[in-house]
């Protein structure tokens, strides 16, 4: 038994955006794995709910006409994992949200929700900003787009004015073609867990595969939003392909990252495992690329 | 013969198909909700209580607090045999609600409404107002001058010490050429996180208050709700249902009393109490964490001149089980590895903290993870092989206790050994894992573990049985020992259709317990159920038997001596003649208008015995070290558990215990706040319970020697197998990497501290 006020149903997304308007402070709800969960820990016991989870124009996987990859915002973690599109062009976002909780959570959480709920630790989110990933929102006003890391404002809150929701994510072509990546998340155990820390990185290298001519990383977990390390990044591009060179990337994220000291792990621990991690996911992202690390 | 043999559990297909009804589908869909409310400090006096927002939201019937208990019945919690000695009955300090608080999560005050959500509302809405004290959580600085007193009965926080002294430890310890070796070892807080949290519900008839609960202990916990509410005992009628596991936490009073309480001041309307995950965390029990100091000096021929042990155990803030558990573990140490001079002593402390009970092995889990990491530590030490050296020094075949009179009949631990070594590849794995270098290394690792069965000669040990025949020759066999989960219901069958000599399917044990019609029994824990419900089956059946053949024999005019029953029928022995089936002598038995009988038996066995039950776990891990991980690659418990009553459900049995072990060893803790004694992680997804994912595949093998003080050859299995698991985890990345993580859970975090510490990262 759930302490809801009320329950609206939206039809379409236009349908939902009056909905949101005439109750402005109703919650959106669509698979609801987080939002009902926190509205039994009372954090949002009584509100109104908006479900857009009937929205099918807002599910699938598709290329946009100028070859963007397009992800409704309602695709659960299942169908993203199985998706072709994705598997062919950005498999590590499958593989990462493959990650999330449990089966049953994977069939009912869906990328739009593990976005909007603006937690740093999203097995999506790190990936998604390693990818330069474009957030589609849908408001009164019309449609307007935004990179990935400006919708993460704070701790659990995200760039969603009233009105609005969020309709799609968008993998621009620039940001995936050529690319290959890896994602680790680091949990205390293998299945039905949150990351201690998330770590998606890709490479871009060249034709011959000797030169990384770019490397993007982020982290979840390694601050109070979702990250990237853009002074590793700098110091890996256009460097030959080495473990010396990796060790080095690896070993700079120190100087972006700011994980905090709490009571799931230490601020030193987290550290030392996102060092490891950088070093590992750039060492099997070259590996997808082609590329071969000599010892 | 169906004792020994696969049968399908009896209770399988309703669980499969979702009809097994447990206490929630039980309960009228009329009942109010009772929500409690817990404290927000650890320590200290609730002042006053403002109830009157929570009262105003529609649906509240009406919230209670500590000041609303006009009667003050203090009740013990533990679901031990009650004694009819006062100096040996537990300690009575609960109340249903309290204005003392002594830990974050204390029961306070308790919402009635007619429906969860406005109960939930009522519950945020309840103002409370206290007078703080300070508050202490660790062991051994409660137990310091001027720490936080948190019982006034109890100086230092100590609830009680207990030594034991055998031979000259300080005589010993002089004699030349001898290895001290010395560590500290530490166990968690943990929970028991059985799938079904405790609910239960109460209602009224006539004078009269009956309670269905999701419990190990019908009959203990009529006895306690008479206790906590100041009643006759035979005014409360028990009922248990099928329940969704108990690990020992459910072998404890939990919200009964408080339940029946509200159902009182409430005129007797039905009200149902159904706890919260997260409060199942803090506000049920917990595991005992103990902190264990053990000195060894050892000879250069491997054996031991003197052994010391002190046992740290916290108890948190009220007594349930108290000192048994500490004292469980610490009896185990001169047993396990004989030596002729020890000095044990355990002490059991009072913390601002969650509620320590009964769990699965009752102390010997904490006692074998000190004594089995620090046997790997001596072995290291002195350069012995670490089974060789265990074979060397473990209990002998022969050995009596002295107390317990337990003797060890056969050469369980040399047979245990051989057979889990045999099963994982031992010796070519431990020689191959020698010496590694690099990230990733390898390693396999041994604990072996001490259990009893039963609680004799400490407590009562009593099992009653009831057998009903029906007309067609099939039975009803009642017991007061539970169905818990582990298939007890299903060795019942097989033992009573073996010795009355009827088909299985003729069997039918009742599986619900209610304390007004079942036989007395005390219910499970002390992984008991299958050994001392077997001396009443026998028992009863054996009189059912005789009462039958005696009216066979007025039936066919045959000598009794020359009947026997067989197959559901009766039969001549001398020439192996089926004279007539049960179901023909039922029928006529109770129909007969000459001679008309209802034959059943009802029968007390008091069992003075007790068994030991030992065996041992391998475990084999793959360490990473860079990233602080261990990754179990396989294990295997071996067990004499004696016969097995069913070899399929004694495998799954020990899967899991196994599974619990696993998360021991691995991932589980309870965390509390230092600032606040708050519990952080009391949830399913901050605690690491460990997942299916976590596991490899489980194996277990037995050494089957028949105990011979058993009705059935059988014993102990329930507990046994959680209690090696996790130091055997802990000497497998001891070997991989050469550093010992004496803190359990062998975790991420602690690795990283060890690896620091030891210069490996």
């Amino acid at each position: 038994m759930y302490d809801i006020k009320a329950l609206y149903e939206a039809e379409s997304i236009e349908h939902a955006v009056k909905l949101l308007a005439e109750h402005p402070e109703a919650q959106i709800i669509a698979g609801g794995s987080d939002v009902l969960v926190q509205m039994r820990e009372g954090k949002r016991a009584g509100k109104e709910l908006v479900s857009i989870y009937g929205l099918d124009e807002m599910r699938g996987v598709s290329f946009e006409a100028d070859g963007a990859i397009r992800i409704g915002s309602l695709t659960s973690f299942s169908h993203i994992t199985r998706d072709p599109i994705i598997k062919e062009h950005i498999n590590v976002l499958g593989e990462a949200v493959d990650m999330v909780g449990g089966p049953q959570i994977r069939n009912i959480g869906t990328i739009g929700g593990n976005t909007c709920n603006g937690v740093t630790s999203a097995d999506s989110a790190s990936t998604l900003h390693a990818w330069d990933a474009v957030v589609e929102l849908t408001g009164p006003n019309g449609v307007r787009r935004i990179p990935i890391h400006d919708f993460y404002i704070r701790a659990g809150v995200v760039d969603l004015r009233p009105g609005e929701l969020q309709t799609a994510i968008i993998i621009p072509k620039a940001s995936y073609e050529g690319y290959k990546g890896h994602y680790i998340k680091y949990a205390m155990r293998n299945a039905m867990d949150i990351a201690t820390t998330g770590c998606s990185v890709n490479v871009k290298l060249s034709s011959d595969k000797m030169v990384m001519e770019d490397v993007r990383i982020a982290y979840g977990v390694a601050g109070p939003v979702p990250m990237r390390a853009p002074q590793a990044e700098e110091a890996a591009k256009g460097k030959t392909v080495s473990g010396g060179n990796v060790k080095a990337f690896a070993e700079t994220v120190l100087k972006d990252i700011n994980p905090r000291d709490s009571w799931r792990a230490s601020k030193e621990f987290r550290q030392h495992i996102a060092v490891v991690l950088a070093e590992r996911a750039l060492r099997e992202s070259i590996r997808l690329a082609g590329g071969v690390i000599d010892e | 013969m169906y004792v020994g043999k696969k049968v399908t559990r009896v209770d399988a297909y309703d669980k499969v198909i979702g009809r097994t009804k447990y206490t929630d589908d039980l309960c009228d869909k009329s009942a109010y909700i009772a929500r409690v409310v817990h404290s927000t400090i650890a320590h200290g006096r609730v002042v006053s209580i403002d109830t009157s927002e929570a009262e105003k939201i529609p649906g509240v019937v009406k919230v209670f607090t500590c000041f609303d208990l006009k009667e003050k019945h203090y009740f013990p919690t533990a679901g031990h045999p009650w004694s009819t000695d006062p100096g040996h009955q537990d300690v009575a300090d609960r109340l249903v609600l309290t204005e003392e608080v002594r830990f974050y999560g204390d029961d306070i005050a308790a919402v009635v409404a007619e429906d969860e959500v406005s109960a939930a509302q009522a519950v945020r809405a309840v103002k409370v107002e206290y007078e703080e004290y300070p508050f202490v959580l660790d062991v051994q600085e409660a137990m310091k001058d001027g720490a936080p007193q948190i019982h006034e009965e109890y100086p230092n926080n100590i609830l009680k010490h207990t030594s034991i002294r055998k031979g000259n430890y300080e005589e010993a310890i002089k004699e030349p050429g001898l290895t001290k070796i010395e560590g500290w070892y530490d166990t968690p807080t943990v929970q028991h996180c059985h799938i079904e949290n405790f609910i239960c519900y109460a209602e009224m008839e006539g004078d009269r208050i009956t309670v269905v609960a999701s419990t190990q202990i019908p009959h203990i916990v009529r006895r306690v709700v008479g206790q906590a509410l100041g009643i006759a005992w035979g005014k409360v009628r028990i009922i248990k249902p099928y329940i969704g596991g108990g690990f020992g936490n459910k072998q404890d009073i939990l919200y009964e009393p408080l339940c029946a309480w509200l159902c009182m001041q409430l005129g007797g309307h039905l009200v149902k109490l159904d706890v919260p995950r997260e409060d199942t965390f803090v506000s049920n029990r917990v595991r005992h964490a103990i902190r264990s100091h053990i000195i060894s000096w050892v000879r250069p021929d491997g054996t031991y001149a003197a052994r010391k042990l002190e046992a740290y155990s916290d108890q948190g803030a009220y007594a349930s089980h108290g000192h048994s558990i500490a004292a469980k573990g610490a009896g185990a140490f001169p047993q396990l590895y004989p030596c002729d001079n020890v000095e044990a002593d355990a002490y059991t402390v009072f913390t601002n903290k969650s509620v320590a009970g009964a769990m699965r092995g009752y102390g010997i889990p904490q006692a074998m993870w000190a004594v089995e990491c620090h046997t790997e530590d001596v072995a290291a030490k002195l350069h012995i092989d670490p089974v060789e050296f265990r074979r060397k020094n473990l209990m002998p075949v022969g050995y009596i206790d002295a107390f317990s009179k337990n003797e060890l009949y056969d050469d369980t631990f040399n047979q245990c050994l051989d057979k889990a070594m045999e099963t994982i590849d031992y010796k070519r794995k431990f020689k191959e894992y020698q010496n590694q270098t690099g990230d990733i290394r390898r390693g396999i690792g041994v604990a072996v573990f001490w259990y009893n069965t039963a609680v004799w000669p400490i407590s009562l040990e009593t099992s009653s049985c009831r057998m009903v025949l029906n007309q067609d020759g099939s039975l009803q066999v009642q017991l007061g020992e539970t169905e818990i989960g582990q298939g007890a219901d299903t060795a019942y069958t097989q033992m009573t259709a073996d010795v009355l000599g009827v088909p299985l399917e003729d069997v039918h044990v009742v599986s619900c317990q209610d304390t007004d019609v079942t036989p007395f029994g005390t219910g499970a824990y002390a992984s008991r159920q299958t050994y001392t419900a077997g001396f009443s089956i026998r028992q009863t059946a054996l009189l059912l038997k005789e009462r039958i053949l005696k009216y066979a024999h007025e039936l066919t005019r045959m000598p009794p001596y020359n009947l026997d029953i067989a197959d559901g029928s009766i039969v001549r022995t001398t020439d192996g003649r089926k004279l007539m089936t049960l179901g023909e002598l039922s029928t006529e038995a109770l129909y007969s208008l000459t001679n008309s009988q209802h034959l059943s038996a009802e029968s007390t066995a008091q069992i003075k015995s007790n068994a030991y039950s030992f065996g041992c776990t391998i475990a084999e891990v793959e360490v990473d070290i860079p990233m602080c991980k261990v990754k179990l690659i396989d294990i295997v418990n071996a067990h004499d558990a004696g016969t097995l009553i069913n070899p399929a459900l004694a495998e799954a049995q020990v899967h899991g215990g196994m599974s619990m072990g696993i998360g021991y060893g691995m991932s589980e803790r309870l965390i509390f706040d230092k600032k606040t004694g708050r519990a952080l992680n009391n949830n399913l997804l901050d605690y690491k319970l460990s997942t299916f994912m976590d596991h490899p595949r489980l194996k277990a093998v037995f050494a089957e020697n028949t105990e011979p003080t058993s009705a059935f050859g059988t014993k102990a299995l329930g507990e046994p197998p959680a209690c090696s698991v996790a130091p055997a985890i802990r000497n497998a990345v001891y070997q991989a990497t050469g550093v010992g993580v004496n803190d359990a859970p062998v975790n991420p975090h602690n690795l990283f501290r060890r690896f620091t510490e030891e210069g490996l990262i």
